[in-house]
C-alpha cells in the first residue's frame, strides 16, 4: 500500500516537472519569437497604426501601406539595402574564406612540422586571443589613413588572415584528428607539402571549417564597430552601418518605414537560418567543446 | 629508401605560418603598439599626424610623471568611471541570468529520466537570436520601448506613457535582456554539447547509488562542464567589457544621459565624435586591455583544473628529487 502510494506521487512529481519544462520553454520560445513577429506585423502599416497600436497584426491596407514604407526608407538617399547587402555579403563571404583557409594552414604548420620557433609561435596565439579589437582600433584607422584604406572594403576582409582564436580551434582539432601517415604516406607518393594540405589535410578539416565559417560568416556580417569607423562613403557602407541609419534624424516619424527597414535586413539571415539551423546549432556545439 | 632524401620540413612550418604571421604583424601588431605609443603622446585632432611624446616633466608645472598624463586624465575622467561602472553593472545584469537559464535547460533538456520532447526545435529557436544583427535588435528594443508610444508603453500604461530609455537602471535593464536575449540560446548549446560528451557510465553510477536529480546535477554534470563554463564566462567578460553595438545603438551617445555609456562608448567618443583625442582614447583603451588581460589571468587560474596542477606539481617534485638523488 505504502509503496503504491510512494509510486504514485512520484509519477504525479514527474508530470507536474514534465509541464513545467514544456510551459517555461513555450514561454521563451514566444519571447524569442515576439520581437519578430512585431517586426513583421509593424512593418505594413502607416505611421498613426503603428502609434496607436503597435501590438496588432491588423491593418487596413497592409499593400498600400508596405509600399508607401519602402518608398520612404528608400528614398530619401541614406538607406539602401541593396548597397548594403552588397557590401555586406562582399565583405563576409571573403573574409570568411580567408579566415578558414589561413588559419587551417596555420595550424598545420603548428601540428605537422617541427620548427623551431613553433612553441613560442604556439604560445604567442594564445596570448594575444585575449586582444580586444577595440585596442587595435585607435592605431589601426590611423594606419588606414595613411595608407589611404579608408572606405576600402579590402580593410575588413585583409586582416581576416590572422585570426588567432579560428587557429587555436583548428589546431586542437587537428592534434585530435591528423595522422601523420596519411602524410607521410602521401609524401612517399611524390606530392609536395602544399598539395597534400589542400588534397588531404583540408578534406580531412571539414568539421572544422565549417564550424569556425559559420562563426566568421556571422560575426563578420554583424560586425558594427570597426565599420562604423573606417566606412564613410555612403556606397561602402555594410549592412550594419546602414541600419543604424535608421536610428538618426533622418527617418523620425516613419515609423512603419523603420520597422520595414529592420526587417529587409533581418529577413534573409533568418531564411539562411531556417535551411541551416541544424548545422549551426551543432557547428556551435561542437565549437564550444574546445577543452 | 626514398625518406632518405632529407627533405628539410622545417622550413614548411614557417612558410605555412608566414601569411599569419605577416598579416598579424601588420594589422593587429603594429596597431596595438602604435595605440601604446599614442598613449604617450598629444595626438590629437582630425588628419593630424605630428605627434610628440610627452615629456617626463610637466613643462607647465614641472610635476614629474607628465609623460602618464593620458593615463591619469582617463583614470580620474568622471565619465570614465561611469562608462565603466556601467560596462560591469550591465554585464553583471546580463550574465548571470545568462548562466542560470542557460543551466537551468541544459539540466532540463539532457535529463536522463523525464526525456522531454521537442529539445531540438527549442535548441533552434532560443540560439535564433544570436545570428541576428546585434544593431537590428537594438533599434527594434529602442522601438518597442519608444515613449511616449511604443509597444511596451501601449501595453502597460497607456495613460502614463513612461520613457524607460533616459533613466538610469530601466536603461540597463533593457540594454542587459537584449544581452540576454542575444546570447541564453548560445550558452545553453554549448553547455548542452558538454553535458552530451559526459560519458553515460559516470550518470548510471550516480543513479545507482541513489543520487536524486538536483545531486547528479550539481555533483555530477557541472564539474564535468566545469571548462566549457569557464570558456563561457571570459568570452562573456571580453564581450561584455567591449559591450558598444547595443547601447549605442539602442540609446544612442548623446542623448544616452550616461546610463548606458560604456567603455567602448566613451574610446569611440574621445576619437572619433568631434574632440578626436586619440592619445586620450589611446589610454583608455590600453587600460581596458589591461584589465582584459588581468581578469582573464585570474578566471584561468582559479577555475583551473585543480587535479591537473596537483598532478604536475608532482611531477615536478619527482624530477626534482630524481635530479637531486643523481
Amino acid at each position: 500500500m505504502a509503496n503504491e502510494t510512494k509510486l504514485s506521487s512520484i509519477k504525479r512529481n514527474e508530470l507536474i516537472l514534465k509541464v513545467v519544462i514544456y510551459v517555461v520553454s513555450i514561454i521563451f520560445s514566444i519571447m524569442t519569437l515576439f520581437p519578430f513577429v512585431m517586426l513583421i506585423a509593424n512593418s505594413y502599416k502607416d505611421t498613426y497604426e503603428v502609434q496607436g497600436n503597435t501590438l496588432s497584426l491588423i491593418s487596413k491596407a497592409p499593400l498600400k501601406n508596405l509600399k508607401n514604407n519602402w518608398h520612404q526608407i528608400t528614398s530619401k538617399d541614406a538607406f539602401h539595402p541593396g548597397v548594403g547587402f552588397r557590401n555586406s555579403f562582399i565583405v563576409a563571404t571573403l573574409s570568411t574564406i580567408l579566415n578558414v583557409y589561413f588559419s587551417a594552414l596555420t595550424a598545420y604548420a603548428i601540428t605537422a612540422y617541427e620548427w623551431k620557433l613553433r612553441d613560442s609561435f604556439n604560445a604567442m596565439i594564445m596570448a594575444v586571443m585575449m586582444i580586444p579589437g577595440t585596442v587595435t582600433m585607435i592605431g589601426f584607422f590611423q594606419m588606414a589613413y595613411k595608407i589611404g584604406l579608408v572606405n576600402k572594403l579590402s580593410a575588413l576582409i585583409i586582416p581576416s588572415i590572422a585570426a588567432p582564436t579560428v587557429v587555436f580551434f583548428m589546431r586542437q582539432y587537428l592534434q585530435a584528428s591528423l595522422s601523420m601517415e596519411i602524410v607521410q604516406s602521401a609524401r612517399i607518393d611524390g606530392a609536395g607539402e602544399f598539395r597534400i594540405f589542400n588534397q588531404i589535410v583540408l578534406p580531412l578539416m571539414k568539421p572544422a571549417i565549417a564550424t569556425q565559417a559559420i562563426f566568421a560568416y556571422v560575426g563578420s556580417w554583424n560586425n558594427l564597430f570597426s565599420p562604423m569607423i573606417l566606412l564613410t562613403d555612403k556606397n561602402k557602407k555594410t549592412l550594419p552601418v546602414m541600419v543604424s541609419l535608421l536610428n538618426g534624424d533622418i527617418y523620425k516619424k516613419e515609423y512603419g518605414a523603420i520597422y520595414l527597414g529592420l526587417l529587409v535586413t533581418v529577413l534573409p539571415l533568418i531564411v539562411v537560418y531556417a535551411f541551416l539551423s541544424k548545422y549551426i546549432v551543432e557547428g556551435v556545439a561542437l565549437g564550444g567543446v574546445k577543452s | 629508401m626514398r625518406n632518405k632524401k632529407l627533405v628539410d620540413y622545417a622550413k614548411y612550418g614557417y612558410l605555412f605560418s608566414l601569411p599569419f604571421i605577416l598579416t598579424f604583424c601588420i594589422f593587429t601588431l603594429y596597431p596595438v603598439i602604435y595605440t601604446f605609443v599614442i598613449g604617450f603622446t598629444d595626438l590629437k585632432g582630425a588628419g593630424n599626424t605630428e605627434i610628440h611624446v610627452l615629456p617626463f616633466i610637466s613643462p607647465k608645472d614641472g610635476s614629474p610623471f607628465y609623460i602618464f598624463n593620458n593615463f591619469k586624465d582617463v583614470l580620474t575622467s568622471k565619465t570614465f568611471h561611469k562608462a565603466f561602472s556601467n560596462t560591469w553593472i550591465i554585464w553583471f545584469l546580463n550574465f548571470f541570468p545568462q548562466m542560470g537559464f542557460a543551466l537551468l535547460f541544459t539540466a532540463w533538456f539532457t535529463d536522463r529520466r523525464s526525456k522531454v520532447k521537442g529539445t531540438g526545435l527549442f535548441k533552434v529557436l532560443f540560439y535564433m537570436p544570436n545570428i541576428i544583427t546585434a544593431a537590428t535588435m537594438a533599434i527594434l528594443f529602442q522601438k518597442l520601448f519608444g515613449f511616449p508610444v511604443g509597444a511596451v508603453n501601449q501595453l502597460f500604461n497607456a495613460a502614463k506613457p513612461y520613457n524607460f530609455l533616459i533613466n538610469n537602471w530601466p536603461v540597463k535593464f533593457i540594454i542587459a535582456f537584449v544581452q540576454f536575449f542575444q546570447w541564453y540560446g548560445h550558452t545553453m548549446v554549448n553547455l548542452i554539447a558538454g553535458v552530451i560528451g559526459i560519458s553515460p557510465e559516470i550518470f548510471e553510477a550516480a543513479e545507482i547509488d541513489g543520487a536524486n536529480r538536483v545531486q547528479t546535477f550539481f555533483k555530477v554534470t557541472i564539474p564535468c562542464i566545469r571548462q566549457i563554463m569557464l570558456f563561457v564566462l571570459v568570452t562573456s567578460l571580453i564581450g561584455g567589457l567591449n559591450m558598444f553595438d547595443i547601447p549605442q545603438l539602442l540609446v544612442g551617445p548623446k542623448n544616452a544621459n550616461g546610463a548606458a555609456l560604456t567603455t567602448n562608448m566613451y574610446i569611440r567618443n574621445q576619437a572619433f565624435d568631434g574632440s578626436y583625442l586619440y592619445n586620450r582614447a589611446a589610454a583608455a583603451s590600453v587600460i581596458l586591455f589591461i584589465i582584459i588581460v588581468v581578469l582573464s589571468a585570474i578566471v584561468f587560474f582559479l577555475l583551473r583544473d585543480k587535479d591537473e596542477a596537483k598532478l604536475k606539481k608532482l611531477k615536478k617534485a619527482e624530477l626534482k628529487a630524481a635530479r637531486k638523488g643523481m
